[in-house]
């Protein structure tokens, strides 16, 4: 398949089960509500060292959040619940009751409830007071700028992560800027983040390495400056820069459409702008169960 | 399908026990047996038929007409459905109900809505003393659902109350929010004396300044998020307390009972 003199390779993208929440953060303005929401997703970038896979899903505006502030959606994936759980209270607790005039809820109202704010209470040693508007319980911590109001739970439900497709270029800076590119729109689209740095990560990984230690390392078939190195070099001599764009999401469904748009944006460009080709990170069928058939996704 | 209507014939000079004629307790009776059910008058027990014209046959909407403050019990432990009261209703009005809604066109008498757990009661005229409260002896009032008050309250509204939300749109008598455990009474009139007495938690939200007990220390002024939110869960009903010109959220922050555990608090709009 080629679109736009880019060649979408016959191949898939694999994915695996995770588990996946939404927190909603308001703050007296964008600003100070982005400063918390990026505090909280930051250094979430893998599950391989991170704990957790985690992004800023989109910008409310005030009549999307409970309290009718600004606000910021995020989205936090961990491998289990037990995990989930223990990321979503420790950053909340570290990155968003300690920013000045935020406040936290639940953006997921079914699924299994996981606390929010329900142990972050005692941080009000005794003072803390509980209110349930609508049902819902929601926590006025006492803080030092007047009061940190948190829900109690938000939902923990089924998620998939490792989405992904490889951006395969001439050189570096036409790489990102399609990158870029795929990033604007795949913004867009609800219910998925892309996790690593602006959502790109140039550091692309294979399962296992020659180290023991290690669980994964560098994806040698596609580091343009082993292609004379490596016996299983995916590059061809054209090709000088490869970027991945990972997406975790809350379905199939909406991780097909944030690569469908992502990839039409990079195609976009065309091979007039140094994009050669269209790749996707595969285990072989052994690592996930959610196939990505890039083709498919594209047709 | 027609409101199951009780129209009531004559006034008895005893007090009425209604709580036989609720939605749930009538769904699988036809009108001769809702006619046939005994009701306590006095000493004596007296059939709905001698009491009330039956008329309709839709049960999870009962009417009673021409009822007047001897009518108690009305929607005891309500499980579900809509109760209409045109005219007054007696004491204990929706006394432990779980669920549905009792509208009360008239004025309720002592004990309405008290040790209820779930539902809406709302009181079109005044509302008698232990409003939401807890029934002698008890520990807990209300334990959720919503209390709305057109009019005024008596004494001791929310004595006792464990959770849910009293709004009473006038005014209320002595010891309002007395020994309040948790939950939320909201006043737009004047409250009378002994404001919150021995309250351990929970919110009293008034409009007017109260006069307080020196149990209560002052917090200062304050924009509390919680209130917005408050505020906006009221916005599906039918009073003052829905309109947004009427929502505020900054407000003077009174902490007590201090003779008692002191984690509750009276905020006062400013």
């Amino acid at each position: 398949m080629i679109i736009n003199g880019v060649t979408i390779d016959a191949t898939f993208a694999e994915a695996f089960p995770m588990k996946g929440t939404r927190a909603i953060i308001t703050a007296q303005n964008e600003k100070w509500a982005m400063i918390a929401a990026q505090a909280m997703t930051g250094f979430a970038t893998s599950v391989i060292a991170c704990g957790c896979e985690a992004g800023i899903e989109r910008v409310l505006t005030p009549d999307e959040t409970p309290d009718g502030r600004p606000g910021v959606a995020i989205m936090i994936f961990a491998m289990g619940g037990k995990g989930l759980a223990k990321q979503l209270e420790t950053r909340a607790g570290q990155c968003v009751l300690t920013s000045p005039t935020s406040a936290l809820f639940a953006g997921i109202d079914g699924g299994i409830r996981i606390p929010l704010g329900k142990n972050l209470r005692y941080f009000g040693d005794g003072f803390q007071t509980s209110k349930v508007i609508s049902g819902k319980r929601y926590w006025r911590i006492p803080v030092m700028d007047g009061e940190f109001l948190a829900e109690a739970t938000t939902g923990q439900v089924d998620a998939i992560g490792g989405g992904n497709f490889l951006v395969l270029a001439q050189s570096q800076p036409q790489a990102l800027a399609a990158c870029e590119a795929a990033i604007e729109e795949m913004k867009k689209i609800p219910n998925v983040i892309m996790p690593f740095p602006g959502g790109v990560v140039r550091s692309g990984s294979k399962v296992g390495s020659k180290y023991k230690s290690l669980g994964a390392s560098t994806n040698d078939a596609f580091c343009p400056t082993l292609k004379g190195s490596t016996k299983k070099t995916d590059l061809s001599p054209d090709i000088e820069s490869v970027m991945e764009i990972v997406i975790d999401g809350l379905s199939k469904e909406d991780i097909d459409k944030a690569m469908r748009v992502g990839i039409q944006a990079v195609c976009d460009l065309g091979s007039e702008n140094g994009i050669m080709r269209i790749s996707a990170g595969n285990y072989g069928g052994k690592l996930g169960p959610f196939h990505f058939h890039l083709q498919e996704i594209m047709a | 399908m027609s409101a199951l209507t009780f129209t009531l014939k004559t006034r008895p000079d005893q007090r009425v026990d209604m709580s036989p004629l609720v939605c749930h307790a009538l769904e699988k009776l036809d009108p001769t047996e809702i006619a046939a059910i005994k009701l306590h008058c006095g000493k004596r027990k007296v059939r709905v038929d001698e009491l009330f014209t039956i008329s309709g046959f839709d049960s999870t909407h009962i009417l009673i007409k021409n009822s007047f403050s001897k009518l108690d019990y009305i929607g005891k432990d309500l499980d579900g459905g809509i109760i209409h009261v045109e005219g007054d209703a007696g004491a204990y009005c929706g006394m432990g109900m779980k669920k549905g809604i009792i509208n009360v066109l008239g004025n309720a008498g002592i004990y309405a809505g008290c040790e209820m757990k779930k539902g809406l009661l709302e009181i079109s005229g005044n509302a008698g003393d232990f409003l939401g409260g807890a029934l002698a002896g008890n520990k807990m009032g209300m334990k959720g659902g919503l209390i709305l008050v057109k009019g005024n309250a008596g004494d001791r509204v929310g004595d006792h109350l464990r959770r849910g939300t009293i709004l009473i749109e006038g005014g209320t008598g002595d010891y309002c929010g007395s020994r309040m455990i948790a939950g939320t009474i909201a006043v737009m009139g004047n409250t009378g004396k002994f404001l919150g007495h021995n309250m351990r938690r929970g919110t009293l939200l008034l409009w007017n300044m109260p006069k307080l007990s020196a149990s209560f220390n002052d917090c200062g002024s304050h924009t509390l998020a919680f209130l917005p939110m408050l505020f906006d869960s009221f916005k599906e009903l039918n009073s003052p307390f829905a309109e947004s010109e009427n929502a505020f959220n900054r407000v003077q922050r009174f902490a007590g009972d201090m003779a008692e555990i002191g984690r509750g608090e009276v905020l006062v709009k400013i």
